[in-house]
């Protein structure tokens, strides 16, 4: 399967659509960083791997699915679901992928230049990413 | 409060790029990759980095396995509930909230409280 950039899905996207997923992931940064100064470093960090974005993701295509499938007469339920499903099972590989970003970060934030740990933290994530999805696609 | 409107301020921001970037890609299940991209993590190291320490990022960082631990089961049961039940994923999204707090405490008192 050919991963592909679709531009025509950000039209589909309202500009509500967007300003709740910036408070919602602008409230839980805030949110873990308020934790962290309350109760310390190790409580706050769970909040970092939060699931910020999936909830408003999965809502959303479930329902661009739903109304794609409306707009032909047809009853996009059972379609919106699977969509929001297939979407869940994608971020449950991704976070494979966070588990090694913080497991980098950890091991080598104090010792290398922390930018460097950041951006090579997250390139690990997107790498390891996109390979447990390749694998996943084979099997 | 100027610190928490500067996390909320790019905390928002990190997660609408990631979101955005998510929303275009296809397939779905490649899209759904980026709904686990470390958004608040990066916005909350960043910011951790250069107003605390390094050790106290370090601490963060090593509680963050955890979530992602939970992140997984969270991510797990979300797909499996709306691919065999008919529940609105708005529902299943919240309704899972107290599994990942669960998951990620649990793995935390487990491993580094005890």
């Amino acid at each position: 399967m050919r991963i592909k950039a679709d531009l025509s899905a950000l039209a589909q996207t309202k500009w509500h659509d967007y300003a709740v997923r910036f408070l919602f992931g602008g409230f839980i940064t805030a949110l873990a960083g308020i934790i962290a100064k309350k109760f310390g470093p190790g409580i706050g960090g769970l909040f970092l791997a939060f699931p910020a974005i999936l909830p408003a993701s999965a809502t959303l295509i479930e329902k661009h699915e739903r109304e794609k499938k409306e707009s032909l007469g047809l009853n996009g339920t059972a379609r919106g679901r699977s969509a929001a499903s297939v979407d869940a099972a994608g971020s449950s590989m991704g976070s494979i992928g966070l588990f090694v970003f913080a497991l980098v970060v950890w091991q080598f934030v104090q010792r290398d230049p922390a930018w460097i740990v950041l951006a090579g933290a997250t390139l690990l994530w997107l790498a390891v990413s996109v390979a447990v999805w390749q694998i996943r696609k084979a099997l | 409060m100027i610190q928490s409107l500067i996390r909320f301020i790019i905390g928002g921001a990190i997660v609408s790029v990631f979101a955005i970037i998510g929303d275009v890609l296809k397939p779905k299940s490649f899209a759904g990759l980026f709904g686990a991209a470390p958004s608040v993590a990066l916005a909350t190291l960043t910011l951790t980095i250069t107003s605390e320490s390094l050790s106290y990022a370090r601490m963060e960082a090593r509680s963050m396995m955890a979530g992602a631990i939970a992140f997984f089961i969270y991510a797990s049961l979300l797909s499996c509930i709306m691919m065999r039940y008919k529940f609105r994923s708005i529902v299943v999204t919240l309704c899972l909230i107290p599994v990942w707090l669960g998951v990620a405490g649990g793995v935390y008192y487990l491993v580094w409280t005890r």
